[in-house]
């Protein structure tokens, strides 16, 4: 791993650089660090920074450009072949990697030397043996093409991790050695290396904006991609969705939305009216101690992952509703995947999510509305329903709407609980999918990644994105718009 | 609301105070209503959580008991080291083929020494009694120790899964009609054997420490090459995680300027929030394999997509706990002359330090038990046989995570993979207990109210 030990070695040079720097200091003043600006950390501190952030910052640049830009300058020598095999050119592309993966493990466990290995010809070597008892095995022979294109992809890499070595290892020293310079008894140390920490900070800062950057790019260039391959009108407006990998797949993003929408609705009506009240019982009318037990325990609900859920629809409550509902029962339910049990399922694990939400607004309501409302002579229940819901609504339509977001958003238990059929009917029973459940089917499958039925898992979670966006801008809207002021 | 004057007005003859009419009656009925209603949804939520917590402690511990069948087995040197030398190198040319007849032998001998009555007369009829996986166990315990060849040694060989699901009434007689894998006679002969203590049932360290298996062999399969995954994933999201949302946090919380730009950090942040975790996965999928071309199915990956999922949590955590450091502790550093940056470095920092830890615990609890992103990168349909060799391997060979390993034998049709996966979340949950439990004693212990 030469970028391990590349980081190894430069945060050797800053550590001779704090001591260095850290030692010149005290030296420049002859011992009195009174004389110094700074105390002497700073000018330690100063060296090691200027020699370890720019050559790393170069490391992490260099090591994300390097694979892309020399894969565009070999992919001029295959391009010809992909077009002629009719085979799509990130594949073939692919094949390069892997030959040239081989040929590099083939050096190294001294099956091939380095000369042999730039010389060889698909007519003269089996190279197809030859990296398989390297141990990286190939789907076919190695074309002419490809195998020059692997030996320069090679040639290329070795040189640019040679410069890189070399670069980022003078920047280091570089810095290093800049920051050595700089010490005097004058100069600022802690002023400049307060300002390099500050901007260490806001680089922290920003990841969280890369981040949101990073998932629309994603999402954006992909989801444009499969528009291109697929028309829009359709994946909008169908009502089919039978994906095939073969082609003339239809692609409606209807059925999905109606399965997303269909099972979040159950699991609201199972949420909302138990959190809700199990949140006024608690604000309202529990002793201490019963809240000191019943608040955590259904919080509890909140911390156990999805997963879990899931395997608890799948297992429990979807063999359960079979019982009553399936063929031995009412008869409306033909497996224990469905609508219903992904829904009641999703349900439980929105309780808790909807009840400390709805906890925390009731319990902000101010103590003199339920006063003049007992003094006027209502009972509890009344100063409930009449003065503390009204109160706290823009925060409880909010927390609705969160739960909502989470339960569009939310996918092992629907992959596990809800089946895998597209279909748009009224029957609970009936197993339904969803939008988040298609798009790991699509991703997960072997499907190539170019072809519009794992793009569309792109178009489908831009869908995601932006439905579960507005709704969490609406919930904050409403909150703010329509929240009452006290005081 | 109520009033007595509207009573009077309508021409009913007012009555005492102290006896309640109709409408009072009415009221208080609601009230007591109301009040059940809301113990009826604790209750609910209280029922939920029972029937969850026992489902999965009813269905997963069978998981941590393993059905072994307890016979001498005779490690014949004709077969297994024809050369005598006991070279263990040379023994490894014998294959696990070789070690199958011993196996089978063995069982026989066993069921005919006991007497027990059977209809089997041949003894390739016991393969159904043990495991696929027995005869290479064998083979490694023999390898390890080259001496017993030619002795005879009592092993504990490792029972099929049909058999480990009869004696964990999982498998019935029923089900064995349409089963191909073993019939109704084995099951009378296991009978038998468990008479004659044959057949016993001891805790399962394998599955604790043991590797996933194939398909067919699901008496086989372990959570612990999973568990490294796991570990390798927290270990990046740890080291990524904490410190860039503490830089992040100190900035936001500290110093930012109130502006534009912090307004566009802190939207991002509490949208990121709020982002579905599948979300994520079409972000690592994106970005880390096929842009940076990073390694499928590698803890790595998860471990980015994971800590850029746990940064929020971590953020809002470390700016609640750096809020609730008094002002005073600031303008004391200040006023004896500390920077900004060394009053919140040296002072203020300390002091969060407990918040932040358990706030970092608890998004690592949730890093740890989250699925959906990890399906996308690959992590599942991988089946986790192999160790890592080393930690570099760790971090960038292929592997499988807790969460998604339970996934993983989920999806399998043997309903023998069910109770794994059962016993696996058992598994997930005690480390989140943990997680949390040192979470809140570290709260507890370290919390300071100003």
């Amino acid at each position: 791993m030469p970028a391990f030990w590349i980081v190894l070695i430069v945060l050797g040079i800053a550590v001779a650089g704090f001591v260095l720097g850290r030692s010149r200091a005290l030296n420049a003043v002859i011992g009195d660090r009174r004389d110094l600006h700074s105390l002497p950390n700073y000018y330690g501190w100063n060296a090691a920074l200027k020699g370890v952030v720019p050559a790393l910052g170069l490391l992490a640049i260099w090591l994300i450009l390097q694979p892309m830009l020399i894969e565009r300058a070999v992919t001029g020598l295959v391009s010809e072949q992909a077009i002629a095999e009719e085979r799509d050119l990130g594949l073939v592309l692919a094949d390069v990697r892997r030959v040239a993966a081989g040929l590099d493990a083939a050096v190294a466990q001294g099956l091939l030397s380095g000369d042999a290995a730039r010389d060889l010809s698909t007519a003269s070597d089996d190279i197809r043996a030859t990296l398989a008892t390297a141990g990286v095995a190939l789907g076919s022979d190695v074309q002419p093409a490809v195998l020059a294109a692997a030996q320069r992809f090679r040639v290329l890499s070795g040189q640019a991790g040679l410069v890189m070595v070399a670069l980022v290892l003078a920047i280091s020293a570089g810095g290093t050695l800049y920051g050595l310079r700089e010490v005097r008894p004058d100069f600022r140390a802690r002023n400049v290396v307060e300002q390099g920490i500050r901007a260490i900070l806001i680089g922290a800062a920003c990841i969280a904006i890369l981040t949101t950057v990073g998932i629309v790019l994603s999402l954006v260039f992909n989801t444009i991609e499969f528009f291109r391959l697929y028309p829009a009108a359709d994946f909008f407006f169908s009502t089919t969705w039978s994906p095939s990998f073969g082609g003339g797949s239809e692609l409606g993003i209807l059925p999905l939305l109606w399965g997303t929408l269909y099972i979040s609705l159950i699991a609201l009506l199972v949420a909302v009216p138990i959190g809700l009240f199990a949140a006024v019982y608690l604000s309202e009318y529990a002793t201490k101690r019963v809240r000191s037990v019943a608040k955590p325990a259904i919080e509890i609900l909140a911390g156990i992952p999805t997963i879990v859920y899931g395997l608890f629809a799948l297992l429990t409550v979807g063999p359960l509703l079979m019982k009553v509902f399936g063929d031995d029962g009412l008869g409306w339910m033909q497996a224990g995947t469905a609508v219903m049990t992904a829904g009641l399922v999703m349900g439980i694990m929105l309780i808790p999510f909807v009840s400390s939400l709805s906890d925390d607004i009731i319990n902000a309501v101010p103590q003199a509305l339920r006063d003049g409302s007992y003094g006027l002579g209502a009972t509890q229940s009344e100063t409930i329903r009449q003065v503390i819901l009204p109160a706290a609504l823009p925060g409880i339509v909010g927390a609705i709407l969160l739960a909502a977001s989470r339960a569009i958003g939310e996918t092992m238990i629907v992959v596990l609980g809800a089946g895998a059929a597209a279909r748009m009917e009224l029957n609970p029973f009936e197993a339904m999918t969803t939008v988040t459940a298609k798009i790991v089917s699509q991703l997960t499958g072997d499907a190539d990644f170019a072809s519009p039925e794992a793009l569309v898992a792109f178009a489908l979670g831009m869908t995601l994105f932006v439905i579960t966006l507005g709704l969490n801008v609406l919930a904050l809207y409403i909150v703010r718009k329509y929240r009452e002021q006290y005081e | 609301m109520t009033d007595l004057s509207a009573g009077a007005a309508s021409g009913q003859t007012p009555r005492s105070l102290t006896q309640t009419d109709a409408r009072t009656k009415k009221r208080n009925a609601a009230e007591k209503r109301f009040r059940a209603y809301g113990m009826a949804a604790i209750a609910a939520g209280m029922f939920f959580l029972v029937v969850l917590l026992g489902s999965i402690v009813t269905n997963g511990v069978t998981a941590f008991q393993q059905t072994f069948l307890q016979v001498p087995v005779y490690l014949d040197p004709e077969k297994l080291d024809k050369t005598g030398n006991r070279d263990p190198e040379e023994m490894k040319k014998v294959s696990t083929f070789g070690y199958k007849p011993l196996v089978e032998d063995a069982v026989f001998a066993a069921v005919q020494a006991a007497g027990i009555e059977t209809a089997f007369e041949d003894a390739g009829d016991m393969d159904a009694l043990f495991s696929a996986s027995a005869a290479a166990q064998l083979r490694d315990r023999v390898l390890a120790n080259p001496d017993l060849v030619g002795e005879t040694v009592t092993f504990k060989i490792l029972a099929s899964s049909r058999v480990d699901g009869y004696l964990k009434d999982r498998v019935t007689r029923d089900s064995v009609a349409r089963d191909k894998n073993i019939d109704a006679a084995h099951l009378d002969l296991v009978d038998g054997m468990r008479d004659a203590s044959l057949v016993t049932k001891s805790f399962n360290w394998d599955f604790i420490t043991g590797s996933d298996a194939s398909e067919s062999r699901p008496e086989q399969a372990g959570m612990g090459v999973a568990m490294l995954g796991s570990f390798y994933m927290m270990l990046v999201v740890l080291g990524l995680a904490l410190p860039i949302g503490v830089a992040a946090s100190i900035y936001l919380e500290e110093f930012a300027p109130k502006n534009r730009f912090t307004d566009l950090i802190e939207v991002n942040i509490s949208n990121l929030a709020a982002v579905p975790s599948i979300v994520f996965g079409i972000l690592g999928l994106a970005v880390f394999i096929q842009f940076v071309e990073l390694p499928q199915s590698a803890p790595i990956v998860g471990g980015l997509v994971l800590t850029l999922m746990t940064l929020p949590t971590i953020i809002i955590a470390t700016r609640a706990s750096l809020q609730s450091v008094p002002p005073s502790i600031r303008d004391a550093a200040l006023g004896v002359g500390a920077s900004k940056m060394q009053s919140v470095f040296h002072h203020v920092l300390p002091l969060a330090m407990p918040g932040i830890l358990t706030g970092t615990i608890i998004g690592l609890a949730q890093a740890l038990g989250e699925t959906a992103p990890l399906l996308l990168i690959g992590m599942v349909g991988y089946i986790a046989t192999n160790y890592p060799d080393n930690i570099a391997s760790g971090f960038f060979d292929p592997n499988s995570a807790m969460p998604a390993q339970i996934y993983e034998w989920a999806k399998r049709a043997d309903p023998a993979y069910y109770e794994r996966a059962w016993g696996g979340i058992i598994i997930l949950l005690v480390f989140l207990f943990a997680m949390n439990a040192i979470a809140i004693i570290l709260r507890r212990r370290f919390e300071r109210r100003w």
